[in-house]
């Protein structure tokens, strides 16, 4: 997403974990999702962005309960369908910051095709995928994202149907801008969000973050303290070092695509990042060359205008 | 108003005589590549600017490319209500073109063919003959390659000669139409469109046509667009800036208009990857604080009804636009129907009420839009604005709309709100504070959860039961604002004709011949469809019988749409319904029939009402 711009005037109030503490979170407690908003507090702190400038969006889940709890101008959406709705906002006011939050079913399930036309049309907004591999808010049936074999209640012997790879989806839809992080990594997700937040366009990050009623233990494999492994992408830092060969550079997709078929659980940090005309910006290069042809004329010129020519 | 001239051949030296018609229908028949359509928007264009009355009928094919196409255009000095039932003039491109309209065309009619291209019946009597090599001297005429594509302009032209048209100010609006294409094709039309005049069609047809001009009342500029248009640029006069659709004939050229439009006005209208995303899109802009617009016709409305519930328990504004189709499914999907109006009114899960409004005829279009707006702004709602294919492709001229008073400029509310914000007040009217404005106490979550007033998510019975009264309460305001409709012909008697959108014409001049033979008729058409203006009551009851005219079915209870929902509200055994499902504009003909045959079955023939 966006950085904040110039015209965006500061509202003057600070704000601070305080301030941005919306309804007390109805999520089961331990639930990963708490840390992942905890998250978002500390990198709203960081970057203290115009309060009033600030939208969270979500659709249908748990996760998607996210807009209630941050105090910020907000819309608890339909099923699936919040980033379309995020479209319309992000589109229509480029003054606004949008931050947009989901389950996996949510977004890569009901509505895995808007994900895939939002990421290719490349709209400034950001978006958090709370990926905790199982319909949390329907109480345990299978998503997009669990594994052969996981016990649901729609699979009682276990799902038969192969799950998707966010990453190598997200990739291949055309996202300029694709991160993975750890709902039990504080610091790191609020790294990944300066880094989506900073991104002009497009920018998602899937966050693995646990459903401790339906599907315990799923991400251990990813915690150290679960003797786990907690492996981060190194990123180039073109400095001519031999060690900095085998780093990973974040422009490189193919390099993204190996990385997205690493064995579970895989490596976290950005796995790709690119620069391309947003869609905001496409747009308003469309208006600046329409209204050049309509030289200052006034919306009631215009359209009396056009009338004339239908006499 | 033709008389007797079978000849095809040029009789030269024969004194021309001059008819005077009051108005005419001519149907062009072709294939969908030949540009008729172009024909019939000149001649709809060239009636307007000299102020008499037009009305166009098209179709199109749903293939693309070839396929039969035809153009109906009736031109007249008064006002002109329906397409007409009959042509008096019928132009044939092909053989097909002539086996599939000949019946149109009424007995004593011309006949105009491409003699190149068909092969008449001459011996059948009932029509007056005129063949035209219009291929061939159209070819004659521009030479090369681009021949095809002069054919229309040649009729034109031939059009001109026959009707005696102002052909000053057709080379005017050929001029206007082609400029933008290169020189070559301007010239390519004018050359095909000068041969087509030279043609010497009135000493074949020893006569020439003339319109009668009546006297240019208020001298009211007109102009002539078709419905979709009309509906657009309505939109662009309410203040619309942003919308978002996905393709689907007939409401296609809306988007396309939009799209190109809005950018000019500062605005932006997105092309998104199917209807769900639309309306979410275009809901997305509304909840960003601006009045936003999506479309469909039938299959994407349906499409769209899952937001829509969000739209209305969150009350965000919102304008939908359905333009009718034959359906169900993919159905029919270049022709006419009014199946919609349930789906409108009551399609979505829950209880969820919002507007439903139908334009009468092209102007309506127009007039629609900015209503539209308005109540969605006003009372937060979506608003469904439901047109159909006729109304869509159909010209017509109007008065030009005073821009000067409608025209709206859209405006941002930003303003902060203090600590006692309530976005659903109990005792007032919705209000958002869109993201950008300022709050001194909690930020809003727009929600589709119930939520109380202050839009907080609740399950409390007792607040669903009144938040659910209050989404309720607000359209029955809207509907003590609406004006009672008025009786068109007797204010009471033995027939009260109740239509919706574009059956108004075909209706109305039903209810003029019906008159003429000496029978109490009246005509009410409802714009306003949900919820329903008040006091109609006072005029179903001032007639015998009710007959609710609509182009739909008349379902397993013997009752189309309207009529249900009519004999819902009032419970009148004096409603009743005349319906019909060929796809096609009705006729007024079929109306006529609908009343003999409902008015003969006594059945339900009695009166509630003991001062009739
Ligand atoms: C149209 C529609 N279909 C189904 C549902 C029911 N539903 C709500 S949330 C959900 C899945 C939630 O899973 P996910 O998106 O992964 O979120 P989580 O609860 O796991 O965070 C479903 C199926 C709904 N609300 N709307
Ligand atoms: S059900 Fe799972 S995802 Fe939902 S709140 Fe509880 S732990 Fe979290
Ligand atoms: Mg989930």
């Amino acid at each position: 997403m966006s950085t904040a711009t110039a015209d965006t005037p500061p509202s003057g109030e600070k704000l601070t974990r305080k301030v941005l503490t919306g309804d007390h979170p109805t999520w089961c407690p331990g639930c990963g999702d708490f840390a992942v908003l905890a998250a978002f507090y500390r990198f709203l702190e960081q970057e203290q962005i115009p309060h009033e400038k600030i939208v969270t969006l979500a659709g249908i889940g748990c996760s998607s309960r996210f807009p209630y709890f941050v105090n910020t101008h907000g819309g608890h959406y339909i099923h699936g369908r919040s980033l379309p709705f995020a479209v319309g906002v992000s589109l229509s006011r480029d003054d606004l910051h949008v931050f947009v939050f989901g389950g996996d079913g949510d977004g890569f399930s009901i509505g895995g095709n808007h994900l895939d036309h939002t990421a290719r049309k490349n709209v400034n907004l950001t978006y958090v995928i709370m990926d905790n591999f199982v319909y949390g808010l329907t109480k345990k049936q299978t998503s997009p994202t669990s594994p052969i074999g996981f016990k649901s209640k729609t699979d009682p012997t276990g799902a038969i149907d192969q799950p998707i790879n966010p990453m190598k989806k997200l990739l291949a839809s055309g996202a300029t801008f694709v991160a993975r992080s750890h709902a039990a990594q504080v610091k790191h997700m609020v790294e990944m969000y300066r880094r989506a937040y900073h991104h002009k366009g497009f920018s998602v990050v899937e966050i693995l973050s646990e459903c401790v009623e339906f599907y315990p233990g799923a991400f251990d494999a990813a915690v150290p303290r679960k003797q786990g492994q907690f492996i981060e992408i190194e990123e180039k830092k073109h400095d001519g070092t031999p060690e900095d060969e085998k780093r990973h550079d974040p422009s490189d997709e193919e390099a993204a695509f190996r990385l997205a078929h690493l064995e579970w659980p895989g490596v976290f940090g950005v796995f790709y990042e690119t620069q391309r005309l947003t869609k905001n910006e496409l747009e308003a290069q469309l208006n600046q060359r329409a209204r050049e042809r309509v030289k200052g004329k006034s919306d009631l010129e215009i359209l009396r205008d056009t009338f004339a020519k239908m006499r | 108003m033709v008389s007797s001239d079978r000849s095809s051949q040029p009789i030269s030296g024969a004194a021309l005589q001059k008819e005077v018609l009051k108005d005419a229908v001519i149907r062009l028949a072709g294939n969908s590549q030949d540009g008729i359509q172009t024909i019939g928007g000149f001649l709809a264009r060239l009636a307007g600017r000299t102020a008499q009355e037009v009305m166009t009928y098209m179709t199109i094919p749903s293939t693309i490319s070839g396929g039969p196409s035809i153009f109906q255009v009736r031109m007249g000095t008064g006002e002109v209500l329906s397409a007409g039932d009959s042509a008096d003039f019928l132009v044939a491109f092909y053989q097909h073109s002539l086996e599939s309209h000949i019946d149109s065309l009424r007995e004593r009619g011309v006949l105009i063919y491409d003699s190149d291209h068909v092969k008449p019946d001459l011996s059948d009597k009932r029509f007056i003959y005129f063949g035209v090599p219009i291929t061939g001297l159209t070819i004659e005429a521009v030479g090369g390659s681009a021949r095809e594509k002069g054919k229309n302009m040649f009729v034109l032209g031939l059009l001109a000669r026959m009707f005696n048209l102002q052909i000053d100010k057709l080379r005017q609006l050929i001029q206007e139409r082609f400029a933008s294409k290169g020189e070559s094709v301007l010239r390519n039309a004018l050359l095909a469109f000068d041969a087509g005049f030279a043609y010497p069609a009135d000493s074949v047809l020893k006569r020439y046509y003339y319109f009668e001009k009546e006297k240019d009342e208020d001298g009211r500029v007109q102009i002539t667009m078709d419905g979709n248009q009309a509906l657009a640029y309505g939109l662009i006069a309410a203040g619309v800036r942003y919308g978002a659709g996905y393709p689907i004939t007939p409401w296609t050229s809306i988007m396309e208009i939009l799209r190109s439009e809005l950018p000019k006005y500062g605005g932006t209208f997105v092309q998104c990857e199917d209807e769900l995303a639309a309306i979410s899109t275009a809901l997305g802009a509304a909840y960003a604080g601006h009045t936003a617009v999506t479309g469909s016709s039938g299959p994407g409305l349906s499409l769209k009804m899952e937001a829509l519930g969000w739209a209305v328990m969150a009350e965000i504004p919102l304008i939908i636009v359905n333009i009718q189709r034959g359906g169900p499914s993919t159905g029919m999907p270049t022709n006419v129907e009014q199946s919609d109006l349930l789906q409108a009114i009551y399609g979505s899960h829950g209880d969820a009420p919002r507007v439903v409004i139908a334009p009468e005829n092209v102007e309506g279009c127009f007039y629609c839009a900015i209503e539209a707006a308005r109540i969605a702004r006003e009372f937060s709602v979506p608003v469904i604005i439901l047109s159909d294919q006729s109304l869509a492709t159909r010209i017509e001229a109007f008065p030009e709309p005073d821009l000067e008073k409608l025209m709206i400029t859209p405006q941002l509310d930003l303003a902060p709100r203090g600590a006692d914000f309530k976005p659903y007040p109990l005792d007032g009217p919705t209000r958002h504070a869109p993201p950008g404005a300022r709050i001194d106490g909690k930020y809003p979550t727009v929600t589709g959860l119930e939520h109380d007033e202050h839009g907080h998510p609740s399950a409390n019975p007792a607040i669903h039961m009144r938040m659910t009264a209050r989404r309720r309460e607000k359209l029955k305001k809207l509907a003590a604002s609406l004006p009672r409709p008025e009786i068109y012909g007797d204010q009471e008697g033995d027939v009260l004709l109740v239509g919706w959108g574009s059956t108004w014409g075909p209706i109305r001049e039903a209810v003029r011949r019906l008159r003429a033979e000496d029978k109490l008729v009246g005509h009410v058409h409802l714009r306003h469809l949900h919820p329903l203006p008040n006091g109609l009551e006072r005029l179903f009851t001032r007639f015998r019988q009710v007959f609710v005219v609509e182009m739909n079915d008349e379902g397993l209870y013997g009752f189309g749409q309207l009529a249900t929902l009519l004999r819902g509200r009032y419970a009148y055994q004096s409603i009743r319904s005349i319906t019909k499902t060929d796809g096609l504009p009705y006729k007024v003909r079929e109306i006529l029939e609908g009343v003999r045959r409902l008015s003969a079955d006594h059945v339900s023939t009695f009166s509630l009402y003991p001062n009739l």
